[in-house]
């Protein structure tokens, strides 16, 4: 079955149970995936994988909902009256609707999908990319986390008021994580991830690159004392900060007491001037894309933070009635609807006087602390308090010298770490959740060797 | 059910699919696979959610699928699909066939058919009836979010509950011909406290395996009062200093830094990967020799016990370090075919998607003799954990607990409240650490995620003394 003849039979299948109003989201993929291990294929893996989501509206217009991956006659019919029975169980405080903006015209500008290279091309890409980065440096013992995959899939949204979208695509991704073992050291690990529509977009020997001089750079490594340091944040690592605490933007996790925020915080400021965010999941480096969210409602670019203010709250369509606004493409389909970011833009605004520009990872001479990639992310982060504390890779700059960092925490408080923003470099970098330059903060504590 | 009478096309659960299995698996072997193995699932799946006084979700899910996994030599081939027909697990066999290249059908292993069927699930047809109805559940949610309600200062109150139903069929061409039907239900509590400035969260999870009535008698009122005193110790907090430190971690969820700093290092996926300190350790010294250390999938009702795991097999209690010495790695299928180490019953995975690896069940390291207090009047000068958040560990084997309860220790004696808390080490160096183990050993459920997905586990633990760890703070 298409999408098309799935969307006739959820309707005829809704009709005969008396159901008026529903909706569904679905997707259906296939994925090919390999793994090696030391120039044998390790674990081959295809998956041919659907699942639908179908809400139902009853006659007191409380909605239910069910998920199922048995997309047969008997199976659809099944889910209709699960998720009709579940809406007596609806949230009458919350009400749900249709998005008022689930029939307007989507934009597809980067949209690209490629042909399956299959497993076997597969394995050999990455047969031989384990090769060349075991041959990169003779510290480099092995590649215990590394694979190669392509994915082809498409997404569905419908509804029984005419709304019909769908979109179909296809992403490879390639990540290899070398470990380093040298004599009376502690062995050291780090690599890299590309992503790309197919596996032709995908720079290989950029990625084996990428690991190689990521683990080497790590071998010499020392402890570092216990205090309070410059930072530069890389591209990656403040991303992933700015993504960990967005609930301060998310207007679902607002009504829910679990953000930073409140209904009254736009305009409020947060940062210096110089700082503008976006969400742009359009955005033309996003390989991940998606035209419409789980509503329907199309993907857009929002300024989240402009010139260090809380500009705009991200939404689903009933965050944004409660709120008195529209939906801005965020939700994701659910009993109760999640809302999240899709990719994060950070740029140094026009109003960047305050900066301190001498303050470029790659010139600055003065201590500072330099941070690669941040780890633990779901264990360190309190988002409801503000609070992180984490796990990084690293270096010391110190001196005119570059020394890996043994083991270390970064702790703080995310308001703290965007009012002490110093430094915005002015070069973007893209990576594989969203485009940023590195960003200077002053003063946060690193535990290390106490 | 006898079923040899049944033909059906298409797997069908509560039937004998004995032929149709039989023929899929004789399929492969003919095309020159040295092992087939045939996982097949269905699922009935709910989940309901309390908000302040209200049930804001309800979610019920079900789905089918069956993982298709091929061995040739030490490599394997796995193929999932929503497809129980014949023709569409025939495919799936050649398409695992073909991904591993076989062309070469000569030399085969010799399949006899399948053994008589272990049907572990015929007790358990009536669990789902016998699991709360939503209603049930809502009722009993809304009275605990309620009974968080105690000042004002609790400005979220949740309560979740969730209940998977799986239903499985495993066969496999050593004669493995196994069924069992698996039921989890786990019910959490969450509060955020505010005033002012501060904040302060506090959460409880609960969880049982084939106990369809354990909810039922859930005891609300203490959890409430549990996940409430903690909040509340917690609101006012300072941070800690950072430093290096002697710390008791308490029992039950405090057993989760084992899981994930140890346990996870005796599993042969990391062998194979060559990612464990302890591949050639096996009855050496790795811990200090107060420590015992046990996975096992057999305690009743406990989170992380089944009747037999997801490659067919009985699980065993396998003792992983006795008196400090490393006696056992926990091993699957693959796990003993490429490192050699016996299959303990724990190949797991979470569903027909993911092809079986070598996982925990219930860890936990044994009790001792020692009181909480002796373990807490020990230190001068320390922390005491008594509530772990998540963690992580790396690649190379350091990990990182956020601690979300935690205590000073001064002169022996219990002082403030500390927040922001992490502890930080490598477990190669932690274990000879554990000088002290409580004699006060409970377990407490989770969800473990690794190379399989996410499945119910059990840790555990005495309250335990570590002489000295890096403790994370601001």
């Amino acid at each position: 079955m298409n999408s098309k003849e799935i969307t006739t039979q959820i309707s005829e299948a809704a009709d005969s149970l008396n159901l008026k109003k529903w909706d569904y989201g679905a997707s259906f993929s296939n994925d090919y995936s390999v793994q090696v291990d030391k120039g044998e294929a390790k674990q081959l893996k295809a998956s041919q994988k659907q699942v639908l989501t179908i809400r139902v509206w009853n006659e007191s217009n409380l909605v239910g909902i069910t998920t199922t991956s048995d997309i047969s006659e008997s199976g659809i019919k099944k889910a209709l009256n699960q998720a009709n029975i579940a809406s007596d169980f609806g949230n009458k405080n919350e009400r749900t609707e249709f998005s008022p903006l689930a029939k307007n015209p989507i934009e597809v500008k980067y949209s690209k999908k490629r042909n399956p290279v299959g497993i076997k091309k597969l394995l050999t890409l990455l047969r031989a990319a384990e090769v060349k980065l075991l041959e990169s440096h003779e510290s480099i013992k092995s590649v215990p986390y590394n694979g190669l995959s392509e994915s082809f899939f498409e997404r569905v949204y419908a509804n029984s008021d005419g709304a019909f979208r769908s979109y179909s695509k296809s992403q490879a991704a390639l990540y290899l994580y070398a470990r380093a073992e040298e004599k009376n050291k502690k062995p050291r690990s780090s690599g890299s991830v590309k992503l790309g529509y197919g596996v032709e977009d995908i720079d290989i020997e950029s990625c084996i690159k990428d690991a190689s001089n990521k683990t080497i750079s790590h071998l010499n490594y020392s402890s570092i004392k216990t205090d309070k340091y410059l930072i530069c944040f890389s591209p990656e690592s403040f991303l992933t900060i700015i993504n960990a605490f967005s609930s301060m933007f998310n207007a679902r996790s607002i009504l829910d007491g679990v953000s930073l925020s409140n209904k009254n915080s736009i305009g409020e400021k947060l940062s210096t001037e110089a700082l503008n965010i976006y969400d742009d999941g359009l955005h033309e480096k996003n390989i991940s894309s998606s035209p419409f969210d789980g509503e329907g409602t199309p993907t857009q670019k929002l300024c989240l933070i402009n010139k260090g203010k809380l500009e705009n709250f991200i939404h689903s369509e009933s965050t944004a009635r409660i709120f008195q606004t529209m939906p801005t493409g965020h939700a994701g389909l659910g009993s109760k609807v999640s809302v999240s970011p899709d990719w994060i833009v950070v740029e140094k605004s026009e109003e960047n006087s305050d900066l301190k520009t001498s303050l470029d990872h790659s010139t600055y001479e003065g201590e500072f602390v330099y941070i690669e990639e941040l780890n633990a992310i779901h264990a360190g982060v309190r988002a409801s308090q503000g609070s992180f504390s984490l796990p990084f890779d690293g270096w010391l700059y110190k001196n005119g010298k570059k020394i890996s960092i043994e083991s270390a925490t970064v702790a703080g408080d995310i308001k703290y770490l965007l009012k002490n923003i110093v430094n915005i470099e002015s070069n973007q970098e893209v990576t594989t959740s969203g485009i940023s330059p590195h960003i200077w903060v002053d003063e946060l504590s690193i535990t290390g060797d106490a | 059910m006898l079923s040899s009478q049944i033909k059906s096309n298409e797997i069908i659960f509560g039937s004998c699919n004995k032929d149709l299995l039989e023929e899929i698996i004789f399929y492969g072997m003919r095309l020159g696979a040295d092992f087939v193995e045939i996982f097949i699932e269905n699922t009935d799946n709910s989940s309901v959610l309390a908000e302040e006084d209200f049930i804001t979700s309800v979610s019920p899910s079900f789905g089918r699928g069956a993982g298709i996994r091929i061995f040739k030599d030490k490599k394997d081939g796995f193929v999932s699909t929503n497809d129980l027909t014949k023709n569409g697990l025939m495919r799936s066999v050649s398409q695992a066939i073909e991904m591993l290249d076989i062309t070469d059908n000569k030399k085969r292993e010799v399949f006899n058919g399948l053994d008589k069927h272990r049907d572990y699930s015929l007790s358990k047809k009536k669990w789902i009836n016998e699991v709360p109805s939503i209603h049930e559940i809502s009722e009993k949610l809304l009275v605990s979010t309620k009974s968080l309600k105690k000042n004002n200062k609790i400005i979220t109150r949740k309560g979740s509950y969730s209940r998977n139903l799986q239903e499985v069929i495993i066969a496999s061409s050593d004669g493995t011909y196994v069924s069992d039907i698996r039921l989890h239900q786990t019910v959490g509590l969450n509060v955020i406290a505010s005033d002012a400035q501060y904040r302060s969260s506090g959460s409880r999870r609960f969880g049982s395996s084939g106990m369809p009535n354990e909810f039922k008698f859930w005891d609300h009122e203490k959890a409430a009062n549990d996940v409430f005193e903690s909040s509340m110790n917690m609101l006012y907090a300072d941070y800690v200093d950072a430093g290096q430190m002697p710390v008791v971690l308490a029992n039950k969820f405090g057993g989760v830094i084992f899981h994930e700093a140890c346990g996870h290092l005796l599993e042969t996926t990391q062998i194979e990967r060559g990612t464990t300190p302890f591949e050639n350790k096996l009855n050496e010294k790795i811990a200090h020799e107060s420590v015992t250390a046990i996975d096992e999938g057999i305690s009743e009702g406990s989170f992380g016990s089944l009747s037999v795991d997801d490659e067919g097999m009985e699980p065993e209690k396998s003792v992983l370090i006795k008196d400090g010495i490393l006696k056992k790695f926990i091993s699957d299928r693959a796990g003993e075919l490429r490192t050699g180490h016996k299959r303990t019953g724990s190949g797991r995975r979470q569903n027909y998607s993911f092809a079986a690896a070598s996982r925990m069940r219930n860890t936990y390291i044994a009790k001792g003799e020692h009181s909480k207090e002796d373990l807490i009047n020990s230190i001068s000068d320390g922390l005491y954990c008594k509530s772990m958040g998540g963690g992580s560990v790396g690649a190379t084997g350091q990990f990182n607990f956020a601690v979300e309860e935690g205590y000073l220790i001064k002169n022996g004696k219990l002082t403030n409240p500390v927040k922001g808390a992490t502890l930080i080490g490598e477990a190669k160096e932690v274990m000879p650490k554990i000088s002290m183990c409580g004699n006060d050993l409970e377990l407490a459920p989770g969800f473990c995620g690794s190379i399989s997905g996410s499945v119910n586990v059990t840790v555990g633990q005495p309250h335990i003394k570590v002489d000295s760890i890096t403790v994370g703070g601001r």
